[in-house]
């Protein structure tokens, strides 16, 4: 939904578009074979040919084709059967060669489109196109005030470049976006998605303008290295674009920095006139061409995405949108959910998967792949309710138990005997001594005080340690009570 | 094709190459000189003729997703005029 | 007669026959090399003891009967090629220190099959010239003279040229982008092969322009650049552009018949105001082929006269993005004026680093890139490079082979003093066709100017049709019987 923002002049609508950088999950480097592993000591990852050494030249990686390819695939997307790298021309420490190996006018992926579930209904993003390319190296500037230390680990590792088209209209729909996307490159495998290590990075061209009227100037604000942050960096752009134009001034177009601390976006250090980046085809490198026979079996191995699966999850289990939506975010989300249903009642094992035990895994701050309780252990749990071995509440109890010792539900619920009472004959033996202790109250609830059944069910319960079956304790009690 | 001074020094820093003042009218000569020449090829009927992107007429050839290199760092900046702790020192962007 | 003055075959096949040693052989060029290098300067970096050591262990495996195709052979590596742990400099004062910490793809095979590195030969800087007049270790000299005066060895393969012909080594490693293997060829009176696009990996050898640049030999005669090829050319999955094609034995083309095979004579390669001794050569080349059985046929390449502009916009485009590796951030020279910040240090250094010659293309290639600019200029040159291609794939339906002269002029004086840029260009004219289309082009010297100095017949083939190429250059070679030497050898003993 179109978020307005209400200025001094009217209402102004918010135009954005992503661009973002996510690292291919491959073992080594796109154009080099140099490890991508994170975390070594600088130029540990590097070979010549990262290090732009004289003579050098490129061979490309073919997992990062088949990565790009299943990724565009992923989206619905055209995938162009020849396409060519370019070289981008530019200097900069952490950029070895002078240039980067990129896509500039043939790209491996063309149009494809991301499907947000956003709370008012579905949203389509379209995706103009994605490339590969290499990313740069690091440049460390603190160690030294008159020196920068540059690390060339990250220099060559292959990226993904996914564009969408500026079909936003809000920070809420461009978090979603980034969310569904990093879902669905999760599924296929073709990047980890960690935007706290970098290797999903998003670059946001955010503009503003009347409804309705002609596109305003826009700005790019790069580099925002989680959702939280982009969320902020496009609110606090869009007000401050809002505020220029209403107070008579114009917008430049720029490249802006979010400043997390401060919460707001600035001015990157001027980078002198406009880039001239002079692309041409690189010459080391042949145009890569691809069969559709090739194409066709990735498509083939592509796993069920997450909006095939949440449908699929709709139609068979009836969940609603929203817990599907929530299941199927994240692939281990869903595989741990299908290991629940085969033994386990679908939309109990939904509500009690994203509500009781995320609860308490988020408490903990464990993800789910590191749950102590694994999917076998959670429907055993999920067993004893629908068989009516335990109440719902008992079951939370057990629950708490199960993160504490380790133990199995069975086993806890065996050993301090937190079987259910079903027994009609034992709960009506239960209903009639409360009945019989609390005349008045009964004469009450007789008279017309309706809120007294919830005493009498209370009651029941604590007389029974909790155990009574609740439903057989609330038609005995309303029988007992007519 | 001519170039001026102004031109020159534009050039001059997107290849990042120092020029002196005194040198750039003697570079704008040279390169217009040059530049003039090749503007021959405006001749040439050139409509639905291909670019030839690559001389040698085969596929992309591809190699196989294998870590095969790195782990050299002091090779890496074996050679460097400035290097501590791995890695290469050089003086920071001038704001 | 010394050691020196047998051809490469020869030193081989003595070397096998335990005639004389690879120690002794290599000796002899070293001693040679340190006594001459002053005048010819055809040497940045002698590396005699680890040629020494090469040698011995050369004659080690001679003493077993064992050894590669090229076993205690002598060579000289023009110094663009990176040759671990030994100086590469590619002429410039921007690679001033840098000794690479890996090999050469070529350089590799060739110490595989046993070769001896006397040291890294000089070149025009970049390998961008036509004279060896850009290096900033200097001039090279030409063993060939006038008037008592040197004369320049042509380039940018100077260095691998003079030194062949002076006998400092019997082949030398060159390379080629628009004729800096055969032009050089033709000024020394030896022979040079620039193979087709691919047959030769680029791994390992500083690129100028990437789409255009081969490796080749120089050496005194066809077999000897036909026994080099067997061991450079070759598949490498290092390179992209490298061509999987199975390698034939270079030598077993040199039959000397070429009877019934076609030579085309392209019409635009003999303009007006072609140099008249040049044109004789050419003619009695044409004959000689006829005289041999070979069918000669009239042929036209009519882009031939946008070939010189098509090169000087696509070589200059390609190395202004090649050199942008030398920033002095990671190797060789680094200029940081005082105060100064990274790009000071980037305009400094490269400032500092690069030779006029280098500076003027990167600029031009630079501008042909730039925006505005691309379509009229860089995408108009690949697609009239196209045609010009074009024009070589439809000769070559009526032809095996073609035959040019190899430079417009004889070898010129170091007096020689071009009033601008383009006409020092000008002398590749008839090899910059060859470098475009990607086809193999060799020099063969075709006879003597009226000064005495050598003029260079051209053989051009189809793609990957080295064997036709080597076959009729071997043909030709022999007809004509070219056995003169260079005035500042003349003196020694034939």
């Amino acid at each position: 939904m179109t978020q307005l923002i209400k200025g001094n002049t009217g209402d102004w609508e918010i135009v954005i578009g992503l661009e973002v950088h996510a690292q291919i999950s491959t073992h080594s480097k796109l154009f080099s074979g140099a490890s991508i592993t994170f975390g070594q000591e600088p130029n540990m990852n590097v070979s010549f040919i990262d290090a732009g050494m004289p003579g050098m030249l490129p061979v490309i990686n073919e997992k990062a084709i088949e990565q790009a390819v299943r990724t565009g695939l992923a989206i619905g997307a055209q995938i162009n059967l020849k396409s060519v790298f370019d070289r981008k021309n530019y200097f900069y420490a952490d950029l070895p060669q002078g240039y980067q190996i990129s896509q500039f006018l043939d790209p491996i992926v063309g149009k494809g489109e991301i499907i947000l579930d956003m709370p008012e209904g579905q949203k389509k993003v379209g995706v103009t196109r994605i490339h590969m390319e290499q990313d740069a190296g690091k440049s460390l500037h603190e160690y030294n005030p008159k020196y920068s230390y540059i690390d060339l680990n990250r220099a060559g590792v292959a990226l993904m470049e996914i564009v969408s088209e500026p079909d936003m209209r809000s920070a809420d729909e461009a978090a979603a976006y980034i969310k569904k996307l990093r879902s669905i490159l999760r599924y296929i495998g073709s990047c980890d998605g960690d935007m706290d290590k970098g290797n999903l990075r998003a670059d946001a061209n955010v503009s503003v303008r009347k409804p309705g009227g002609p596109l305003g100037t826009r700005c790019e604000i790069k580099n925002v290295n989680s959702v939280r942050f982009l969320h902020k960096a496009i609110e606090f752009e869009a007000m401050r674009q809002v505020e220029i134009i209403e107070s008579g001034g114009t917008i430049d177009q720029e490249t802006r920095l979010f400043d997390s601390t401060k919460g707001e976006t600035r001015t990157m250090r001027s980078k002198e006139d406009a880039h001239d980046y002079r692309y041409f085809p690189d010459p080391d490198l042949l145009p890569l061409e691809i069969t559709q026979e090739y194409v066709d079996a990735i498509r083939a191995s592509l796993p069920e995405l997450p909006d095939e699966k949440k449908q699929r999850y709709i139609d068979t289990f009836g969940l609603s949108p929203y817990d599907a939506g929530v299941i199927v975010a994240e692939q281990e989300y869903a595989s741990y959910y299908e290991a629940l249903v085969k033994v386990a009642e679908p939309k109990l094992a939904a509500n009690w998967m994203t509500s009781e035990l995320f609860g308490r895994l988020n408490k903990l701050g464990v993800e789910l792949q590191d749950s102590p309780i694994g999917a076998s252990a959670f429907a055993e749990l999920l067993a004893l309710i629908t068989n009516n071995t335990i109440s719902g509440k008992i079951a939370k109890d057990v629950l708490d138990k199960m993160f504490a010792t380790g133990k199995s539900a069975s086993v806890i619920v065996e050993e301090e005997g937190l079987q259910q009472v079903t027994d009609t004959g034992a709960i009506e033996k239960v209903i009639d001594e409360v009945i019989a202790a609390n005349p008045d109250k009964v004469a009450e609830y007789k008279g017309g005080k309706d809120k007294l059944f919830a005493f009498f069910v209370g009651q029941v319960m604590k007389a029974s340690g909790g155990k009574a079956n609740p439903a057989a304790v609330n038609d005995l009690l309303k029988q007992k009570l007519s | 094709m001519s170039l001026d001074a102004k031109a020159v020094t534009k050039i001059a820093r997107l290849a990042r190459i120092a020029v002196s003042d005194a040198d750039k009218e003697h570079y704008a000569r040279e390169i217009s000189g040059i530049l003039n020449w090749v503007e021959q090829l405006a001749e040439v009927n050139t409509d639905g003729v291909p670019q030839m992107t690559s001389v040698a007429n085969m596929s992309l050839p591809l190699r196989a997703d294998v870590v095969t290199d790195g782990n050299q760092q002091e090779a890496v900046v074996a050679n460097a005029p400035s290097s501590d702790y791995g890695c290469f020192v050089v003086p920071k962007v001038m704001e | 007669m010394t050691l020196r003055d047998l051809t490469l075959a020869e030193m081989r096949d003595g070397l096998k026959a335990k005639k004389f040693s690879a120690t002794e052989l290599a000796k002899e060029h070293l001693d040679e090399i340190e006594k001459t290098n002053a005048h010819y300067n055809a040497f940045i970096t002698i590396t005699r003891e680890h040629a020494l050591a090469q040698a011995a262990q050369s004659d080690a495996k001679l003493a077993k009967g064992a050894g590669g195709a090229i076993e205690g052979v002598p060579i000289g590596v023009k110094d663009l090629f990176c040759t671990k742990g030994v100086l590469t400099t590619a002429a410039s004062h921007i690679l001033d220190g840098f000794k690479p910490q890996y090999e050469s793809t070529i350089t590799t095979k060739l110490w595989n099959e046993g070769g001896v590195m006397l040291g890294k030969v000089n070149l025009d800087e970049f390998a961008m010239g036509s004279g060896n007049l850009t290096s900033f270790y200097g001039h090279v000299k030409s063993p060939w003279e006038k008037d008592g005066k040197a004369l320049v060895p042509g380039g940018s393969s100077g260095g691998s040229a003079s030194a062949v012909a002076a006998r400092l080594a019997p082949v030398a490693l060159g390379t080629d982008t628009g004729g800096s293997i055969r032009q050089p060829a033709a000024f020394c009176g030896i022979t040079g092969i620039k193979p087709t696009y691919g047959r030769c990996s680029r791994f390992g050898i500083v690129a100028f322009a990437s789409s255009l640049d081969q490796a080749g030999p120089i050496a005194r005669n066809v077999r000897d650049c036909a026994i080099m090829l067997n061991v450079m050319c070759g598949y490498d999955p290092k390179d992209s552009t490298s061509a999987n094609l199975a390698v034939p034995d270079f030598e077993k083309a040199l039959t000397g018949n070429i009877k019934g095979k076609k030579i085309g004579i392209p019409k635009e390669y003999r303009p007006d105001g072609i140099d008249p001794e040049i044109n004789a050569m050419w003619d009695k080349g044409i004959e000689l082929l006829k005289s041999l059985g070979a069918e000669v046929v009239d042929i036209s390449l009519p882009h031939t006269s946008y070939a010189l502009a098509t090169y000087y916009v696509i070589a200059p485009a390609e190395c202004s993005s090649n050199l942008a590796r030398y920033d002095g951030v990671r190797y060789g020279l680094r200029v940081t004026p005082e105060g100064g910040g990274l790009t000071d240090m980037y305009e400094a250094t490269r400032a500092a680093g690069f030779g006029a010659e280098v500076k003027r293309r990167i600029m031009i290639g630079t501008y042909v890139l730039s925006a505005g600019y691309y379509d009229a200029y860089y995408k108009k040159a690949q697609r009239v490079r196209w045609l010009i291609a074009e024009d070589f794939r439809q000769a070559f339906e009526k032809v095996d082979a073609i035959l040019t002269p190899t430079a417009p002029s004889a070898p010129f004086g170091f007096d020689y003093k071009p009033s601008n840029p383009v006409e020092m260009y000008l002398n590749d004219v008839f090899t910059v066709p060859t470098s475009l289309a990607g086809l193999p082009g060799i020099s063969i010297p075709g006879g003597l100017n009226k000064d005495g100095l050598p003029l260079g017949l051209q053989l051009i083939g189809k793609a990957f049709d080295e064997e036709t190429v080597l076959g009729v250059a071997y043909a030709l070679e022999q007809a004509i019987g070219f056995t003169a030497k260079p005035q500042k050898l003349a003196g020694a003993a034939a």
